[in-house]
């Protein structure tokens, strides 16, 4: 079994050993839940008094008008949640002084930070999984279209794999661990404001836009997989995780 | 095995290890000592490749650790400080975690397992969660973690700490054992530690190494006189002074008990002529014996010696 996933499995069991992230995981779900309920009334409201106007239900697009929002709740909702889950990663294991077991185990940093970095990937996309719920409950009393409910979860995953490596890197800068969740935390939402800028309108705004985390995701939510979303997230994963190495490369050298 | 060559770590300001060079030889136990600071566990973590040298190199192994420091780590077992473990793992979990990340695999690594809970003795807590061990028995997941894949080199960071004196015993029994197929390193600013279990010495302070010897040239080099203790029945001023009028002794200190304390020339042994004496008087001769310099002393000596000269 290759170091990498003998550590990701190890992270794993820890997390789920831990309440945290039954905790993440409940809070996650209650949250996402309820807005979801809120969506769904306000849409049969909707339908039933267009309904009693005669026009039929079928401009009504389940899609857009109940997933759309939807999953940008799940977003926001994560944006708050995934600090939590990554700020142990490397923070905690440089306070119990076990990083020594792995910095002195024969395994290549870049396998200790692939490890750690799946492991919280793993365990949030599970979470994510688990309101697979949503869907299958509108599917079974209604009608929806299933392209971009697979899309958007491929964005979310995406997203979230953005949001995992931001916070491993955070976690790699400290050995607090409540200061490795409020910089991630600042560090997600610094990327999250940068689309708002945008609104001010101008040059320098829309290259701001692009560089946004939340931007990225509208094509998703619409069913469409566009190559510079995918490009952008998966560079700003990449950016994570080499940040990560670097941070653990230089750390020795002090 | 090891060879450091002039090894240096600074951190910021702070020197904590300043060319430090030392050679331990295939099957040696060599005991790291000094006080705390001395950078003893700086140089472990420098032959761990826990971290690198501001400057010098070393070769563990046959391998360089700036050239090849997966090899190193494949040939090293490492019990740090502080044994790295996880208060969330079960022993055997948390070995089969350790043994992987080593790269065994399969039937090697439940051998492996299977060896490291014998030896240890830790096969009846295996199934218990780490962070419910007592310390002594996390000291010993440490060290198990260190042997489970059978390096030739172990490198033990205070490896006692922690343990109440019948583990101590145990361990230190334990590490002589190992000496047999492995080439063991361990640090210690317990001295008896290094006296029960070392074949040689390394003293560190301030960075510095400042004697490396047995301890038994150690304690020659640095002494500069020999003692006798002895104590009788009816302790009296005629006996000290009959101590004192002989050849070569420089002092006698009369002690609680009826106990002196004689010291002579380093050159003279006087056991013989202070029992005559003591017989003769008709003290009443109790106990006799000759002492080495202690190896507190001989530390103490070095490590202030030192800074002396530097001053």
């Amino acid at each position: 079994m290759s170091r990498v996933f003998v550590i990701a499995a190890k992270e794993l069991r820890s997390y789920l050993v831990s309440p945290t992230a039954w905790v993440v995981a409940t809070v996650f779900l209650a949250v996402t839940g309820l807005l979801f309920y809120n969506i769904v009334a306000w849409y049969s409201l909707q339908s039933f008094q267009l309904m009693q106007f005669g026009r039929g239900s079928e401009g009504l697009n389940v899609n857009r008008l109940v997933f759309e929002p939807t999953f940008h709740n799940m977003a926001v909702t994560l944006l708050l949640l995934v600090p939590i889950v990554t700020m142990r990663l490397l923070a905690e294991e440089k306070k119990a002084r076990t990083a020594q077991l792995l910095f002195t185990s024969p395994v290549r940093l870049g396998e200790i930070v692939a490890g750690k970095y799946l492991a919280a990937l793993t365990l949030l996309s599970g979470v994510l999984l688990l309101t697979g719920y949503m869907p299958l409950l509108v599917w079974a009393y209604g009608s929806l279209e299933w392209g971009p409910i697979l899309t958007s979860y491929l964005g979310m995953v995406l997203l979230t794999g953005a949001f995992v490596a931001l916070g491993l890197f955070a976690s790699s800068l400290t050995e607090n661990q409540v200061v490795a969740a409020v910089l991630t935390f600042g560090l997600l939402l610094g990327f999250w404001l940068l689309g708002w800028a945008a609104q001010a309108g101008g040059e320098e705004a829309s290259i701001l836009e692009h560089l946004s985390l939340i931007t990225h995701l509208e094509a998703f939510l619409r069913g469409v997989v566009e190559l510079k979303d995918v490009a952008y997230y998966a560079s700003v994963t990449a950016l994570g995780l080499f940040l990560t190495h670097r941070v653990l490369d230089s750390n020795r050298w002090r | 095995m090891i060879e450091a060559e002039n090894l240096t770590k600074r951190y910021g300001e702070v020197t904590a290890l300043d060319g430090v060079s030392f050679h331990v030889e295939r099957g040696e136990i060599v005991g790291l000592l000094g006080p705390n600071g001395a950078g003893k566990t700086t140089a472990m973590k420098i032959l761990t490749c826990f971290m690198p040298p501001s400057a010098g190199t070393a070769r563990v192994a046959g391998h360089d650790i700036f050239e090849a420091p997966l090899a190193v780590k494949r040939s090293v077992g490492y019990l740090p400080e502080e044994p790295p473990v996880y208060p969330e793992l079960t022993v055997d979990e948390y070995l089969a975690y350790a043994g992987r990340l080593k790269g065994l695999g399969g039937r090697d690594l439940k051998a492996a397992r299977g060896r490291a809970l014998d030896r240890c003795g830790l096969a009846e807590v295996a199934g218990r969660l780490i962070g419910n061990l007592s310390k002594g028995y996390r000291q010993r997941v440490g060290l198990a973690q260190a042997l489970l894949h059978n390096p030739p080199v172990l490198i033990l960071d205070e490896p006692t700490v922690g343990l109440d004196p019948a583990q101590i015993i145990e361990i230190r029994g334990l590490i002589r054992d190992l000496a047999r197929e492995h080439t063991v390193v361990l640090s210690t600013h317990i001295l008896p530690e290094v006296t029960a279990t070392c074949q040689r010495i390394v003293i560190i302070n301030e960075g510095q190494i400042v004697a490396v010897d047995t301890y038994e040239n150690l304690s020659q080099q640095v002494g500069t006189s020999r003692r006798v203790v002895l104590r009788v029945r009816r302790p009296g001023p005629e006996l000290a002074d009959r101590l004192r009028a002989l050849d070569g002794v420089l002092a006698v200190d009369p002690e609680t008990d009826g106990a002196y304390r004689v010291e002579s020339r380093q050159d003279r042994d006087l056991r013989e002529e202070v029992a005559r004496v003591a017989v003769e008087s008709g003290a009443g001769l109790l106990e006799l014996a000759g002492v080495a310099v202690s190896l507190e002393e001989v530390f103490l000596r070095l490590t202030t010696e030192e800074k002396e000269g530097a001053a």
